[in-house]
């Protein structure tokens, strides 16, 4: 068949500006979520597609005739679903899922510089009857090259419509929405023309279980289903279109073919992959050359060291431990500001309104919680940078090449990997990546230590305790600090306890194979401004999010909770009247006795108000439990209110201090813990009590969106619960270890 | 016969047959290692597992296990 461009033009003007969708598909690393979000900017809705764990991402744009709806499929090199989640995509391609209207075209991308196995995956969607755009991405890369592609010659030979593209500079959208506008009005119009890859046996196998299928009153199955079930041995395909009582006869029916086919000289499933791409080479000869170069030399040169025994190992090392530093000491100044911004809030507001509820809740509800929250964002944004950057210029692959015979030491694969350093900025999307690994075990094992990995979220607890409690050494003339390797240390906390957790998991709760590591390696490139910005911003975002709606809420609920039920009139007066006397006095003026007899009164009245409140309450009471923590009840409180975000304590804890008003407005939370005594005057605050604060947040899950992510994930509550019991036990255990054998050293 | 598990670095070889009708096999397949292509091996990973090799112009990795599923016919080395 031809691809006629003529007859599609024509047929656009007869369109009305009716709403339309297109799904996109295509082989991981081929630039597909860039090329969606080229097109479309922010999804505009990110779920999940009920009864399995496959992300729903749609996105619109408007090609000026009308809407057109993106649905963006998860990568995959084939349509042969092998699970549940597999099969997802091949049921939005058939118009069998309800949540996606039935489409109206299929955009194909690939990657223009590995057409053969990219072509793989359109011959399979070319099989579903719908009209096609492929567009060859990373066009760029093909000049760059001395790539040789006739693409007018491609579009007539695979009978679609090819476009070129470079989506991460931006490059060949018009072409694109352009083909994309023709291909959608022509749908009604196409024929379903593809050409018979298979020896004819093949199809009269097809045809007999079509027939056996129908003469058991099954419902008519698209024909590409009937020939998944053929192919696929033991996979989902054919599971989901039987009725479970044909299970067996079914099974039977397809081994008989199978054996059959085999007999012919058509083993299954390798007659499959053999027709695809001899196809495949067969439209690619003469009009798409491979450079005489390999284009992977200089991928080589690089490889050479970065997967080398001992220099690959020693660089990633290095990577890690040069993230760290950079986010600690980068940071700093970004820390600095955002500090003293919510400072000038806090006095503006003060100066404003007199002392009462309201301007309680203000200054120490809201500016005081999610204030000192943002102050970190700066930290998790470089971290989230550093983790686009690994990703997209390719090493991300490279590492778990590296690492994947030390994880399946622990009985998983180097693709646990990436996952795993991914919750090193936030567990959720980290599990999320676990969809990545195609064995289910190794996927659950993965999900149940993934929160154990040093979250983002950590980051602001150690941080502010390392700040007020380790001193600030350097060596080697400012490149090596001491804080910076403390924070190091406490990042691989959790790691430590993770190993042994998988290998005991592996061992004796889920027993069996790996699962395989087929693995693409990418070639190196330079990242893309445009994907790794996009991808901080989102991720950013996506903190933002959580932190500013949980934390705000969670804030205001301790607020509340440290403020209630006691009556805080006498307060208001004393602190309205120390406002009073400071406003009239110069602010050089020494204090007049008045003022701090005054003072004296607000802080007993505060710290009594506090002991009475709800929160002071529910701290005493488990103040026995966390007494051999080294805690008192003020951490007690902070840890119980960070139960559903963890980086709640330093909102909590803020509050609570400014509120007993043991921190005044200029000094930070670290100079009140600093400052913080027992009723006999010692410091709560020692090295063994802070460090066995940060052992217990590196261990504890305390993070209600991580738990809901693993019962989505695993679609039970089983697994969550699993979670949060054993973690918050090893967090209490490893608190408790750290402070009794902390304070025996140093105290 | 050999299989790809037995290349050594920069050897290369024609593919036999991938033995095995299971997922581990067809995934093998659909990346492109089929009978008659040509393959060659390009580096052991550090810890001596897995193997990356070049197969239709792009780099794939495979465990020494998966390799072995490969049947292959070992170039003569050019010497």
């Amino acid at each position: 068949m031809k691809y006629d461009a003529a007859n599609s033009l024509r047929n656009t003007t007869n369109t009305a500006a009716q709403p339309r969708t297109v799904a996109l598909v295509g082989n991981p690393n081929t630039g597909k979520s860039t090329l969606f979000s080229a097109l479309c900017g922010v999804p505009t809705r990110i779920g999940n597609y009920p009864g399995v764990t496959v992300e729903e991402k749609l996105g619109k744009y408007n090609d000026g005739l009308g809407k057109i709806t993106v649905v963006d499929l998860p990568g995959t090199y084939s349509l042969s679903a092998r699970t549940p989640d597999e099969m997802v995509s091949v049921d939005v391609l058939l118009g069998r899922r309800r949540e996606v209207p039935k489409l109206d075209a299929v955009i194909v991308i690939v990657d223009a510089t590995n057409l053969e196995r990219n072509l793989y995956l359109f011959t399979q969607v070319r099989q579903l009857g719908l009209p096609i755009v492929v567009v060859l991405n990373m066009w760029d890369r093909v000049g760059r090259a001395d790539w040789k592609i006739d693409v007018s010659a491609l579009s007539d030979r695979l009978g679609v419509p090819c476009v070129t593209a470079t989506a991460s500079k931006g490059v060949g959208l018009e072409p694109i929405k352009q083909a994309i506008r023709n291909a959608t009005a022509a749908a009604n119009n196409i024929q379903s023309c593809e050409p018979k890859l298979f020896p004819q046996t093949f199809y009269d196998e097809i045809e007999l279980v079509d027939r056996w299928l129908a003469d058991h009153g099954v419902e008519k199955l698209q024909s590409f289903l009937i020939e998944r079930m053929l192919l696929d041995v033991g996979a989902t395909t054919g599971e989901i279109a039987s009725k479970s009582h044909l299970h067996s006869s079914l099974a039977a029916l397809l081994n008989d073919s199978r054996q059959r086919l085999a007999a012919a000289g058509c083993r299954v499933p390798a007659v499959e992959t053999k027709a695809r791409y001899a196809w495949i080479r067969e439209q690619l000869t003469g009009i798409a050359q491979r450079p005489t170069q390999d284009l992977q030399t200089g991928s080589d040169r690089i490889d050479r060291v970065l997967t080398h025994r001992f220099w690959g190992l020693l660089v990633f090392a290095l990577i890690m431990f040069g993230i760290f530093q950079a986010i600690y000491s980068g940071a700093t100044a970004f820390m600095d500001g955002i500090e003293s911004c919510q400072g000038w809030v806090t006095a503006t507001v003060q100066a404003l309104m007199p002392s009462g509820i309201l301007r309680s809740l203000i200054t120490d509800g809201i500016v005081a919680g999610v204030g000192s929250v943002i102050v970190f964002l700066p930290q998790i944004l470089l971290l989230f940078f550093f983790i686009g950057l690994l990703e997209d210029c390719g090493y991300m692959a490279r590492a778990a090449f590296v690492m994947d015979k030390v994880m399946t030491k622990l009985g998983l694969s180097g693709k646990s990997f990436l996952p795993l350093m991914s919750s090193y900025a936030c567990a959720v999307p980290g599990i999320m990546a676990t969809r990545t690994i195609d064995n289910w075990r190794d996927r659950l094992v993965t999900i149940l230590i993934a929160p154990l990995m040093s979250c983002s979220a950590r980051l602001p607890v150690y941080l502010l305790l390392i700040y007020a409690f380790v001193p600030d050494t350097s060596w080697l003339g400012g490149w090596v600090n001491l804080r910076g390797l403390i924070l190091m240390a406490m990042h691989l906390v959790g790691l430590c306890f993770a190993i042994p957790i998988a290998w005991t998991l592996k061992k004796f709760v889920f027993g069996g194979q790996p699962s395989p590591f087929v693995m693409e390696l990418p070639s190196y490139k330079w990242p893309s401004q445009r994907v790794v910005l996009y991808r901080v911003l989102e991720r950013g975002q996506a903190f933002v999010g959580r932190a500013g709606l949980l934390i705000f809420c969670t804030s205001v609920l301790i607020w509340a909770a440290g403020y209630l039920p006691s009556d805080h009139t006498e307060l208001h007066a004393v602190t309205n009247q120390i406002e009073s006397l400071e406003a009239g006095t110069d602010p050089g003026a020494e204090k007049s006795a008045q003022l701090i007899a005054l003072e004296e009164e607000q802080r007993r009245l505060n710290s009594r108000l506090i002991r009475e409140s709800y929160l002071g309450q529910a701290g005493t009471f488990i103040e026995p439990a966390v007494k051999p923590l080294g805690w008192d009840w003020k951490i007690g409180v902070g840890v119980i209110a960070s139960f559903p975000a963890r980086e709640v304590i330093i909102a909590t804890l803020g509050t609570i201090y400014s509120l007993s008003g043991e921190s005044s407005d200029e000094s930070g939370l670290e100079q009140a813990l600093r400052q913080s005594t027992w009723p006999d005057g010692r410091p709560v605050y020692t090295l063994p009590v802070a460090f066995s604060l940060m052992v217990f947040f590196a261990l504890c899950a305390q993070c209600a969106a991580t738990l809901m992510v693993i019962r989505h994930e695993t679609n039970s509550w089983r697994w969550p619960i699993v979670t949060f019991v054993y973690m918050t036990s090893l967090a209490y255990l490893g608190a408790l270890l750290t402070y009794q054998v902390g304070s025996r050293i140093f105290g | 016969m050999s299989t790809l598990a037995d290349l050594t670095e920069g050897q290369a070889a024609t593919i036999v047959e991938v033995s095995g009708d299971d997922q581990i096999s067809q995934r093998i397949m659909e990346m492109g290692l089929t009978d008659g292509e040509q393959v060659s091996l390009r580096r052991i990973a550090p810890m001596g597992d897995p193997m990356e090799f070049s197969v239709r112009g792009y780099r794939v990795s495979l465990r020494r296990a998966e390799a072995a599923r490969v049947s292959v016919e070992i170039h003569p080395s050019k010497g």
